[in-house]
């Protein structure tokens, strides 16, 4: 009965064949890593590929209890935003860093959509080492998108607003809000060496909703490319009122002459308040700074920088093929995708093939642009990524299918359904000029009956499909966690060799490192008291700390002596109104608690780290404030 | 000496000891197992392994009397990376300090400092050492030239 179940909905060649071409044997290693977006929760997830094997939760716009991430005091400048500390984002869009077009292994940068921000990962340690808050941005949704160097990650706007040339966000009435508003799309140096990123410019732009973009490739690489929505300016029931028209556009943006434009001196420097957050790789302590000014341009004051290509109604994603030609949009509302040619586009802007002029920004013929429609694709296309072999392969939402179709003709070579309601679809490398065309993942927005029910929350199901063949193949359902909206893959072997292992302790410059056993202390500043601690297999020292107060403020700064790799230690004390800490081998982390109860206070290692783990524990003693309990701590030797 | 449980309640505070070690052992034990370097290997080679033990140190030339500079180094590098677990005197988290190059063959000293998880697997006195004391010799990342300072530390200790 099982195996009847499982044939009709999953592998329609028998489960031996999938299942031998998705098992990694135990001890040996995933062939891909795979970067998953994790959506609401605003972490991002690695998975191995094709086993499924969930490797890693990388926490970067939220907090994370399990380590501590965004409550240690390390951690917490990394969600400073304008609005706050902001422990939470909706994490949208997984890019990996390129050199010469291909995935490099360095980066993997996300976005922030609700409180506007573009984070980056470092993949040495899988640890967010940058966040970097966009002014002038609402929905920040069709971003990070880097150039073919990662001259640039690109960030831009969904929701557009009233940009006031003072700075921030006008307060206008509702009614008006479509004569005032605006989009932005951002631009984001990325440092060669580091990797570091600072928002160079803006470009103001019509008040549309743009959703989703991608770069150009060999002959377009100077340009990127952006759906934009609510041609018709709606600001109320855009259900209704932004499907008015029968076409929206295709923004198409020369990132290129745009920066040269900015480097002739051709922008006006506005008033704007974001942080940029970075993580000091020395220290291991983030800070925040504050910028105050952004540079924007317009497409009045710079002509030839963006251009508007009409394309079926409500377009969402928006791909280019790996020559770089062919410029795919899914419509969800149209059933066939329109495939415009680069080449057409150059053409329409030299012959000045114009149907409107939008805000002083050429409306090209759609026609002329246009190199195809593949008709009757499916219903509700949403993304379509490549296999480098000449074929696209397009998800369908509405009839729960990803569709092959070939870029030579546009005809339509297989289908296979997926379980259910697909989104994101992504094949390693399938957004760069070489995709490594083995494996597809499907990522659906409907879970339903996948797997055992765990009541009415369920996790979001990926789909491992085999693409090496003519015929697509269902190899492995799994589950992923939030809802990924896209995800990158790159080869294990170009990320795993420069994966650390530890960190080293005579690099360790926090500035309340304890780098050995003899130098731990306790020290009060008025009602500041802090712990210098060590953690070693199998014993925190201190661990007995007598002379805390009430009202005192203590922070726990402690280092793992460890240099072994996977020898993390934990931190935890009783009544601690954050998470604990997990401190990596060679590492110092900070806990802060405020005592709220007086007495005998237990703290301990929350790692199961050896056999003596059990033992891996201390007392901490809070007195009445004003108590004359002196400071005393020591291990093993009260008489220190 | 400086145990702070004795007589009968040490007994059985290391049957309970030994006892979740035991039960522990099929989750973290075989995870640091499959984690060491040495993890493909077959364990249980303990009869042939030679006086140096198991490592890449075969023998320590050594001066007389020992080399002061050294020794220093040694000194603060055993401070940073040892001292958390071995004192001079006295039994700590591993065993004394005190008279170590006297006990052991040098280059075994080096190896139980470099590549401590195989030598608790394979050498009949380290794998005693674990069984008594319970708690794994941690690697800690000390290259040779590290390891050989620290050795000349504990000859200037021995010879003092």
């Amino acid at each position: 009965m099982t195996s009847c179940n499982v044939k009709s909905k999953g592998s329609p060649d028998g489960t031996d064949d999938a299942a031998r071409k998705v098992y990694v044997a135990p001890g040996e290693h995933d062939e891909f890593y795979a970067f998953l977006s994790g959506g609401f929760n605003g972490q991002v997830s690695v998975y191995g590929m094709p086993s499924g094997r969930h490797l890693k939760m990388i926490p970067v716009f939220s907090q994370h209890a399990e380590n501590g991430y965004g409550y240690s005091e390390e951690s917490k400048a990394l969600l400073n935003t304008t609005y706050g500390n902001i422990p939470w984002d909706d994490l949208h869009h997984p890019k990996l860093s390129r050199t010469d077009g291909m995935a490099d292994g360095r980066f993997l940068f996300v976005n922030g959509n609700n409180t506007p921000r573009i984070a980056r990962i470092d993949l040495t340690t899988f640890e967010t080492v940058e966040t970097l808050e966009i002014p002038n941005s609402a929905g920040n949704h069709c971003s990070p998108y880097p150039t073919n160097n990662t001259e640039y990650v690109v960030a831009g706007t969904r929701f557009s607003v009233p940009i006031s040339d003072e700075g921030g966000i006008e307060d206008i009435e509702l009614e008006k809000l479509n004569e005032y508003y605006r989009g932005s799309i951002s631009f984001i140096k990325v440092d060669d060496k580091s990797g570091e990123m600072d928002l160079e410019f803006q470009i103001l732009v019509p008040g549309f909703d743009y959703d989703i973009a991608n770069g150009g490739k060999g002959p377009s690489e100077d340009w990127i490319f952006f759906t934009a929505y609510n041609s018709e300016q709606a600001t109320t029931l855009k259900e209704v009122n932004a499907s008015l028209h029968d076409k929206d556009f295709v923004a198409a943006i020369n990132w290129k002459k745009a920066a040269e434009y900015v480097k002739q001196g051709k922008y006006r420097e506005i008033p704007a308040e974001y942080f940029h957050n970075k993580m000091d790789k020395k220290t291991h302590v983030a800070s925040s700074e504050v910028k105050k000014k952004v540079k924007v341009i317009s497409p009045e004051e710079c002509p030839d920088i963006m251009y508007l290509i009409p394309t079926p109604k409500s377009p969402h994603g928006v791909d280019v093929d790996p020559s770089g030609e062919f410029i795919c949009v899914s419509g969800k509302l149209a059933s066939m995708v329109p495939v415009h040619s680069f080449s057409n586009m150059l053409k329409a802007i030299e012959n000045k093939d114009h149907v409107d002029v939008f805000e002083s920004i050429p409306i090209l013929k759609y026609e002329s642009v246009l190199a195809a429609e593949v008709k009757d694709i499916g219903l509700g296309p949403l993304h379509t990524e490549f296999d480098g072999k000449g074929n696209a392969y397009s998800s369908m939402f509405v009839s729960s299918e990803i569709v092959k179709w070939r870029l030579k003709d546009f005809e339509i070579l297989d289908r296979i359904p997926v379980y259910y309601s697909v989104g994101h679809l992504m094949i390693p490398g399938g957004d760069t000029h070489k995709p490594d065309g083995k494996y597809l993942v499907a990522m659906n927005k409907i879970t339903k009956d996948r797997y055992l029910p765990t009541g009415p929350e369920l996790c979001h199901s990926a789909q491992l499909i085999d693409i090496s063949g003519d015929k697509m193949k269902m190899l492995l359902d799994f589950p992923t966690i939030g809802e990924p909206h896209y995800a990158q893959a790159i080869k294990a072997d170009i990320v795993a060799p420069k994966s650390k292992k530890i960190y080293r302790l005579d690099e360790n410059e926090h500035p309340h490192a304890t780098l050995k056993e003899a130098d731990t202390r306790v020290e009060r500043d008025g009602n500041i008291v802090r712990v210098y601690m060590t953690a070693i297999r199998s014993h925190l020292a201190p661990d007995n700390i007598e002379g805390i107060h009430l009202g005192d403020t203590v922070y726990f700064h402690v280092t793992n002596l460890e240099q072994d790799w996977d020898v993390p230690h934990g931190f935890a004390v009783k009544g601690a109104r954050n998470a604990e800490i997990l401190i990596m081998p060679g590492e110092t982390k900070t806990l802060e608690w405020i005592p709220t109860k007086t007495g005998v206070t237990p703290f301990y290692c929350t790692d199961f780290c050896s056999a003596l783990h059990q033992e891996m524990q201390g007392y901490a003693r809070v007195s009445p404030e004003g108590a004359n309990v002196p400071i005393k701590y020591w291990l093993g030797d009260p008489k220190k | 000496m400086k145990n702070l449980i004795k007589g009968k309640s040490l007994i059985v505070a290391l049957m309970f000891i030994a006892g979740s070690f035991m039960i522990s052992s099929c989750s973290s034990d075989d995870q640091q197992a499959d984690k060491s370097p040495s993890a493909k290997s077959e364990a249980g080679e303990s009869a042939s392994v030679p006086e140096y033990g198991v490592g890449p140190v075969k023998e320590v030339s050594v001066s007389n009397p020992p080399d002061e500079a050294l020794a220093e180094k040694g000194e603060a590098i055993f401070a940073s990376k040892c001292s958390a677990c071995h004192k001079m005197e006295g039994r700590y988290v591993g065993p004394a300090m005190d008279g170590v190059t006297e006990r052991r063959n040098l280059a075994w000293i080096m190896n139980m400092i470099l590549n401590p998880e195989e030598m608790t697997k394979k050498d009949p006195i380290a794998k005693k050492l674990l069984a008594e004391y319970m708690t794994q010799m941690v690697y800690q990342d000390v290259t040779e030239d590290e390891a050989r300072a620290i050795v000349e530390y504990l000859r200037l200790n021995d010879t003092n």
